[in-house]
């Protein structure tokens, strides 16, 4: 893959993101365009399915890097984020040596050959320039936080066995959270922070429009017109941008041609996913729909 | 970049980068007077994000600030706030200093121009959303507005005025000129950026006539205070309440160190051992299962309390949310247990209104009586209180004179693992008058003031063995 340089604008890197699929808003175009520019990491926060994981993607797609993507979970450690030693093939080092003495081998067996590397390694080891995710970083422990530091700031690993692995091109560095606990400052001061919200009406129009483009724009515009009703109930699990999109394609499916009552209550289920929601949406959008309901509500 | 780029708020002709980082740094200080934190090292990032960016656009300024200097959603309501009083202030004392008025330079138009055509353009501004059309427009707007000589010289008045002389209303409305076609529809929220700027230029307007600027206002006057209705207070709630649970379910565990009291798996260490050729280097422990709290909500619903019921009926609802082994009880004479009307129903105001109903608080007198509640409390669940259980208590301690049981309640924390107690007076009102806090204050684990979102984090912080926030 052949990386594209660094975009000279803001409006050149909102191109360039719109043409891998992706309608940034101005504040996701700039922090984007300074993440290039500065090479440093993003930190990116926002109620669920409003793209944050997306960008990432669509960054590299936009600048022809590869993606690599580390998922973050609790419990997660350094063997299976930075490098491992490959046991087997030392042990196979070791018995292939037969006579060698101890040694010629313990140097050798400590060697590139044998490491296993895991996704931030990778990223930091890799002669082309990539696109480093790591996703759902709210997830994990406070250590493995602290383990990022030196990675974050100074992009370089320090292996006890071989020294410091630096990075010979700059990743661009997403991080995404949900907000489900706080991350440390530390953390957070090395970022560029943004915040990534529910689209305004015209841009989740847009949105909709380029994943679903044989939508007429009248029932776009109708349903983001809902969805935006809906998210503002207090609900558990508000629907997301992707929520937006795969409802459009189910009202496309299903060849509506307006999201009357009827149709709004067998596709209620794409949008609303906890039964508790389900009543409360039914109770209080439902009604205000045209048409006659197709069974009384529950 | 030349020195003599405009800034965003009008030109500023000589004041090159030294004055430019003169200012971003007051504006730095500026913010961590209202308690943003910003370090060193953001201002550095701020100022090499400045260099990648034309300062022309307003737009690309803020974000390139805001995405160096803060690093939360909280902080940005605040950059948000600081920022347009920041640099509107500092553009206008410079104008001021210099003699510098907008006067006579643009817009001349408005002497011109139609007031049916300036609405429709506004219109128009206001459904594109074009910030720089909306506030150049405003400028129209004011203009033709003086001209009518309606000034009232109050700008909060004058805004309304205006908007209402424009005909400009959120929702459709029908053509003014007859042809039945339907205007686009106006958001309430694009229309208050359309009145934020009228303020703004009336406010400039006001500047240039008298040549001083108004004082400037702490922060806290202007909008920082947390939303207080019930409805908007349950998000800030349900957050708190979330960080809460994490921090309840991992407490006093990462401090033990990781590997005491651990058993090894036999098992899965001779199966990793084969990686090995057979040697166990690398020892399986099993998994320790956190532990799962079990807690013990007692929520005090009494008129004494009426104010921060509300309130507290709020928290009840998140941790519901939140924890699975949760049992409520709300008691004023006696007490009585909602678990079940939490469980199933998820409607906030459906919830007040049921427990105020059916809730079977045996309400006779309508005084709360904190002995008898322990009495009956430990009677009820005694059997399942266990070190592992907590229990939170909410409530004034105010008994009505009525005999406290203390020992009673001695008994509670004895057997539970551990107990807190929220009081929704503030500290100086505990122990005076009936109120005998200072009785169960010393069988508590803890025992904090809360009545605002704020003290509910601090609780959760304390809890979590952190530091207290600072108020």
């Amino acid at each position: 893959m052949n990386a594209t340089p660094t975009p000279a604008s803001v409006a050149e890197t909102k191109q360039a993101l719109a043409e891998a699929n992706y309608l940034a808003d101005e504040s996701a175009a700039l922090v984007s365009f300074l993440a290039q520019r500065l090479g440093k990491p993003v930190l990116v926060e926002g109620p669920a399915g409003v793209g944050k994981t997306e960008l990432a993607k669509a960054l590299a797609r936009a600048s022809g890097r590869e993606l690599i993507r580390l998922q973050c979970y609790e419990g997660l450690d350094e063997a299976k984020a930075l490098y491992e030693w490959n046991y087997r093939k030392q042990l196979l080092r070791i018995q292939a040596g037969g006579e060698a003495g101890w040694e010629e081998v313990h140097d050798d067996i400590f060697d590139k050959e044998f490491l296993l590397e895991r996704p931030l390694m990778q990223a930091i080891a890799s002669s082309e320039p990539v696109v480093l995710l790591i996703d759902e970083i709210d997830k994990t422990d406070q250590e493995f936080e602290a383990m990022l530091l030196e990675l974050l700031s100074d992009f370089q690993i320090t292996i006890p066995e071989l020294g410091q692995v630096s990075a010979t091109t700059m990743p661009i560095v997403v991080l995404t959270s949900n907000n489900s606990r706080e991350l440390t400052e530390a953390l957070k001061r090395r970022c560029l922070y943004l915040w990534l919200d529910y689209p305004e009406m015209e841009r989740e129009m847009e949105i909709v429009h380029l994943h679903a483009p044989e939508l007429p724009e009248a029932l776009a515009r109708r349903l983001v017109e809902v969805i935006r009703m809906v998210r503002a109930l207090d609900l558990k699990k508000p629907p997301s941008i992707a929520e937006s999109i795969d409802w459009a394609r189910t009202l496309l499916l299903m060849g509506a041609e307006d999201i009357d009552r009827e149709t709004f209550e067998q596709s209620m289920s794409i949008i609303v996913k906890h039964r508790t929601d389900i009543d409360l949406v039914a109770e209080r959008v439902g009604v205000k729909l045209s048409g006659a309901p197709t069974q009384t509500p529950s | 970049m030349s020195p003599q780029a405009t800034s965003p708020y009008g030109p500023r002709a000589d004041t090159g980068p030294p004055g430019m980082t003169a200012k971003l740094l007051r504006f730095c200080e500026e913010l961590r007077g209202e308690g943003v934190a910003v370090g060193t090292s953001e201002i550095l990032d701020a100022f090499a994000a400045l260099e990648q960016v034309p300062w022309t656009s307003q737009e690309d300024f803020r974000e390139a600030l805001a995405a160096t200097l803060v690093k939360s959603q909280e902080d940005r309501r605040l950059f948000e706030l600081l920022f347009e009083r920041w640099f509107f202030r500092t553009t206008e004392a410079e104008a001021i200093e210099r003699g510098i008025g907008e006067e006579g330079q643009r817009h001349e138009g408005g002497e011109r121009l139609d007031i049916d055509e300036l609405r429709e353009q506004i219109r128009q501004a206001i459904v594109e959303g074009n910030d720089g059309e909306m506030r150049d427009l405003a400028r129209l707007a004011i203009a033709a507005f003086g001209r009518q000589g309606e000034g009232s010289g109050v700008v909060g008045v004058d805004v309304q005025r205006i908007r209402r002389t424009l005909g400009l209303s959120t929702g459709a409305q029908q053509a003014p000129d007859g042809d039945g076609g339907e205007l686009p529809p106006i958001e309430r929220e694009d229309l208050s950026r359309f009145e934020r700027h009228l303020r703004r230029e009336l406010e400039r307007k006001l500047i240039e006539r008298t040549s001083t600027l108004p004082p400037s206002r702490p922060l806290a006057e202007l909008d920082r205070a947390l939303p207080t209705s019930p409805t908007q207070d349950l998000a800030a709630v349900h957050r708190a309440v979330s960080q809460m649970k994490r921090r309840l379910a991992t407490l006093g565990q990462e401090q033990r160190g990781r590997r005491k009291g651990q058993a090894v798996d036999v098992r899965r260490t001779m199966r990793s051992s084969l990686q090995t050729g057979g040697v166990p280097l690398y020892l399986r422990y099993r998994p320790k299962r956190p532990r799962r709290p079990e807690i013990y909500v007692l929520c005090d619903v009494s008129t004494s309390v009426t104010s921060a019921s509300v309130f507290f009926l709020s928290v009840l609802h998140a941790l519901h949310d939140s924890f699975r082994k949760l049992r409520s009880f709300v008691f004023i004479e006696r007490i009585s247990e909602v678990t079940e009307i939490f469980e199933h129903e998820r409607d906030f105001r459906e919830i007040a209104k049921r427990i105020s109903g059916e809730g079977g608080v045996a309400d006779v007198s309508g005084y709360t009586d904190y002995g008898r509640v322990w009495l009956e409390f430990l009677t009820e669940i005694s059997d399942d209180l266990d070190p592992r259980s907590t229990v939170i208590v909410l409530g004034d301690a105010r008994t009505n004179g009525r005999e406290p049981h203390a020992d009673v309640f001695a008994q509670v924390s004895e057997r539970a693992g551990r107990l807190f107690w929220l009081n929704p007076e503030p500290k100086l009102y505990w122990n005076y008058g009936d109120s005998v806090m200072a009785a169960y204050e010393r069988y508590c684990d803890g025992a904090f003031e809360c009545w605002t979102t704020r003290h509910l984090e601090n609780f959760v912080n304390v809890v979590a063995g952190g530091v207290p926030a600072g108020e």
